[in-house]
């Protein structure tokens, strides 16, 4: 097993340093620099001459090579410098996201794993009864709804019904506090977009855990559970279930590692201040230094990720860690 | 029946909001109290006022700071109503020709930091805007070109030195980016401190801020202006999505929001909220262009430019486009309001500002086959920006096609337009504007100049530039009218060097409760907050 860990662990480096190249040279494909956009950006007149002070001043006028090695000694030293939009050291303004987007993808995982997987171990046990059906309606509708669309509903629902209520429409609040300073403020702003995420994030894992359960459930090993009498309940539970976990455990994996970084538009619609934010905004504002840190950081998750997915395999699945 | 109601109690709300809004400051007394919330439609850059150059950085930055002069506040609409923020008394009048301005300090005045204000700092923070050091940016070092030297013979006198006598100085010392620092501050921490630290003399003292989130602070017991601020505190609140915004200040999370809303959004806030929303309105200092590029073949003849500046029905736009659009005024080179802007008279001489749609585009296609353009293909660029550029973007599509010209509208995202705009320069015709703050109307039209760093036409015309020439020169007022009626004229009509679509129309609804403040013709101007109160 520590053999297999340690060779997971050795692609890793590879897979970084690639992300690292692919993300340093196409951001520099993109046309205009921080420097113009901050200067010209509002129609002023400027010199050229301070536009290129500024490029001096950041760095974005050095040879190519030497920003991309200053940029992978950074990211091998945990020093990604500073943002060149805000000025601020990066570890900050991403930590400060880094918190938020968490919360949001933890909450949203919970609520899909809440949702997934009693429905589609139900929708898998009843099928083709209209409970099937009804499983089904739901989560294809999950997946068709974006959840940005969704999560603007919630928030127009929410303004309507409140005021029809109680005379006063309320909305969800729109900066953040951390759980520990005002857990109701924290609560009540980010159990919105965690619905609205983990809906469409329970979708389709509704869907693989159906598919899946319904294949285990058609081996020879739940055939013989059955006929050496087991009840029905552990014959799903401790048979059934675990085994079809499998696809279930890559699914979530991959959407806890795609919310971190991927929440771009629910973000916008919540108005959270998180990474998604961040990255389109350090994009928009061609902050060089940050969205390349943030791509990294985003590879790193989906690298870290993976490797706790096959981790997880090789604990479902013995073939995985004895082979 | 019942939608025509509505329609009319609408427009019922609104106008009542706007009435309560123009008048409702003058009558009632400032209350102390509260914590301002509003929403700022951009994410927050640095701090740095000296280096920054978006509203984002204004609205939750300059209630920490203090001006020199400023405009005032109490009159934000008239273009010409300065007053002293740090100096004393009057706006002083310049000596020595026009070439020379002293002003006087307020005595008594601290940072917040409990460090002294004297003309030391004044001195420190214009020699750093107007002379920067080597390495050390500065967006408004053009605006101070005549500045010559800035001396202190006191602890509390400041002298500017001009070249030149220009009436371009005291608008571009009342913008509200000159912020004044400490000199202490620059000489101990440097000139890149104020990026993320905050030490002003302003009417509020910085609390905190969440980078991309929001900006806290609170009132400053030692304010110079007496029993100002009346708010105890404000928070900027970052909200990029205009959806947010309105939402925000439907649900009361936020009170305001000082940049302005589409004609839409206001109409959706009066209905859902009737007189519990004010609505200010305003022309705003910002003018939506085309720009034809004259390094192209096809626009490098005055006949094409022409023809599109007269396809483009500019009333019909006004009362149409203002429907949907942040635009609505028909002007020229000037900022409507001004006493040197076109009279509607003098407006529809113009090529193009005619009220006759149809001759004026009878003209156009007469110009484009002249040109041997009938069937002209025109590469338009275009800012992803939703209000106004792709409304008006799409408007102008329409209106070209009207005289026979094809137009592919290509939208880019902010950094590639400006790079297609600066660098490539590989459009026909590119969307393009003027936002200025304070208006400062001699400076302003240099936007028109072929040689002035923001204009991207690609062109040289010495004419233009001789009767701008004059105009930096003349000092009696009716024949600087003239002069400038003569260089609009130029750059317009007979050259259509420089396409005006419409200029921007700035609408504030906002929550009844907030007091004391003033629509600005600018988003930039009036944002220290020291005059809002709430009535809750």
């Amino acid at each position: 097993m520590s053999k297999y860990i340690l060779k997971r662990i050795a692609l890793m480096i590879p897979t970084l340093i690639g992300a690292g190249i692919l993300v340093f040279f196409l951001m520099r494909l993109i046309p205009g620099d921080v420097c113009e956009l901050r200067f010209a950006g509002t129609g002023l007149y400027v010199d050229q001459e301070q536009i290129d002070v500024c490029r001096t001043q950041l760095g974005i006028d050095r040879p190519i090579f030497i920003q991309f090695a200053d940029f992978m000694i950074g990211f091998f030293t945990f020093d990604f410098g500073e943002s060149m939009w805000t000025g601020n050291p990066i570890i900050e303004e991403v930590g400060l996201r880094f918190e938020l987007s968490l919360q949001v993808a933890i909450m949203a995982t919970i609520v899909a794993i809440i949702i997934a997987i009693p429905l589609g171990a139900i929708s898998a046990i009843y099928q083709d009864t209209w409970l099937d059906y009804a499983v089904r309606t739901f989560s294809i509708a999950g997946i068709a709804i974006p959840s940005f669309w969704f999560g603007i509903m919630i928030i127009l629902g929410l303004l309507i019904f409140t005021n029809w209520m109680t005379g006063v429409p309320w909305m969800p609040p729109i900066e953040y506090r951390p759980i520990w300073v005002d857990p109701v403020h924290n609560i009540s702003q980010l159990i919105w977009p965690a619905v609205a995420t983990g809906y469409r994030y329970s979708a389709v894992a509704t869907r693989m855990t159906r598919s899946a359960l319904l294949e285990v459930l058609r081996e020879d090993y739940i055939r013989t559970a059955r006929a050496k009498g087991l009840v029905e309940k552990i014959v799903i539970n401790r048979h059934a279930l675990k085994n079809a976990m499998l696809p279930v455990v890559t699914i979530i994996g991959i959407e806890f590692a795609f919310l971190m970084g991927g929440l771009v538009v629910t973000e916008q619609v919540f108005n959270l201040n998180g990474l998604g934010k961040l990255f389109v905004e350090s994009v928009n504002n061609h902050d060089y230094a940050m969205t390349q840190a943030l791509v990294m950081l985003v590879v790193l998750i989906f690298v870290v990720t993976n490797f706790v997915i096959d981790l997880c395999y090789a604990w479902l699945d013995p073939r995985i860690r004895y082979s | 029946m019942l939608k025509q109601t509505g329609r009319l109690a609408l427009a019922a709300a609104v106008g009542f909001g706007l009435m309560t809004g123009a008048g409702a400051a003058k009558a009632e007394t400032p209350k102390s109290g509260g914590i301002l919330n509003f929403v700022v439609g951009s994410n927050i850059p640095s701090f740095d006022g000296h280096q920054e150059t978006t509203f984002g950085m204004i609205h939750p930055i300059r209630p920490f700071y203090s001006l020199l002069i400023r405009v005032n506040p109490q009159n934000p609409s008239d273009p010409t109503d300065f007053e002293c923020d740090l100096c004393e008394g009057a706006v002083p009048t310049p000596t020595n020709d026009g070439k020379t301005y002293t002003f006087k300090l307020r005595k008594g005045v601290k940072f917040h930091d409990g460090t002294p204000l004297t003309s030391a700092d004044i001195k420190a923070t214009m020699d750093k805007i107007i002379f920067p050091p080597e390495g050390v940016p500065s967006a408004r070092k053009a605006f101070f070109r005549a500045v010559t030297s800035v001396d202190t013979p006191d602890d509390h006198t400041v002298v500017f030195n001009l070249k030149f006598p220009t009436a371009s100085f005291i608008p571009a010392l009342a913008t509200p980016f000159n912020f004044v620092y400490a000199k202490k501050d620059l000489d101990e921490h440097g000139y890149e401190w104020h990026k993320s630290n905050v030490n002003g003399t302003g009417p509020f003292t910085f609390v905190q801020s969440q980078p991309g989130a929001f900006v806290e602070g609170k009132k400053y017991a030692g304010y110079h202006f007496e029993g100002r601020p009346y708010l105890d505190g404000f928070k900027a609140i970052a909200a990029p999505k205009m959806a947010v915004r309105l939402q925000a200040i439907r649900g009361d999370r936020a009170a305001i929001e000082f940049r302005g809303f589409p004609p839409k959004a206001r109409d959706d806030l009066v209905k859902a909220l009737g007189d519990k929303i004010t609505v200010q309105e305003s022309d705003w200092n910002c003018v939506l262009l085309a720009t034809p590029n004259q390094q192209r073949e096809s626009m490098a003849d005055k006949r094409v430019r022409q023809a599109l500046t007269l396809g483009v029905d500019r009333w019909g736009g006004s009362k149409y486009l203002s429907q949907i659009a942040i635009v609505k005024t028909v002007g020229g080179v000037m900022f409507p309001s001004h006493p040197l802007a076109a009279t509607k008279e003098e407006l529809v001489k113009l090529k193009g500002y005619g009220e006759d749609i149809e001759a004026a585009r009878a003209e156009a296609k007469k110009l484009l086959a002249d040109a041997g353009q009938s069937d002209l293909k025109v590469d338009f660029s275009n800012r992803g920006v939703d209000q106004p550029y792709k409304v008006v973007g799409t408007w102008l599509v329409d209106q070209w096609r009207k005289i026979g010209v094809d137009t592919a509208q290509r939208v880019q995202p902010s950094g590639p337009f400006y790079d297609t705009l600066r660098k490539k320069k590989d459009f026909d015709v590119s969307a393009d504007f003027n936002c200025q703050s304070v208006i400062n109307p001699i400076a302003d039209m240099t936007k028109f100049l072929g040689s002035a760093g923001n204009n991207y036409a690609n062109f040289e015309d010495p004419k233009l530039e001789a009767i701008y020439a004059k105009i930096e020169q003349e000092g009696d007022a009716a024949k600087l009218r003239e002069l400038v009626r003569e260089y609009e004229t130029r750059a317009l009509s007979e050259e259509a060097s420089g396409i005006i679509t419409l200029w921007w129309y700035k609408i504030n609804p906002y929550r009844s409760y907030v007091k004391g403040w003033k629509i600005a013709p600018s988003h930039y101007l009036a944002q220290h907050l020291d005059q809002i109160w709430l009535d809750k």
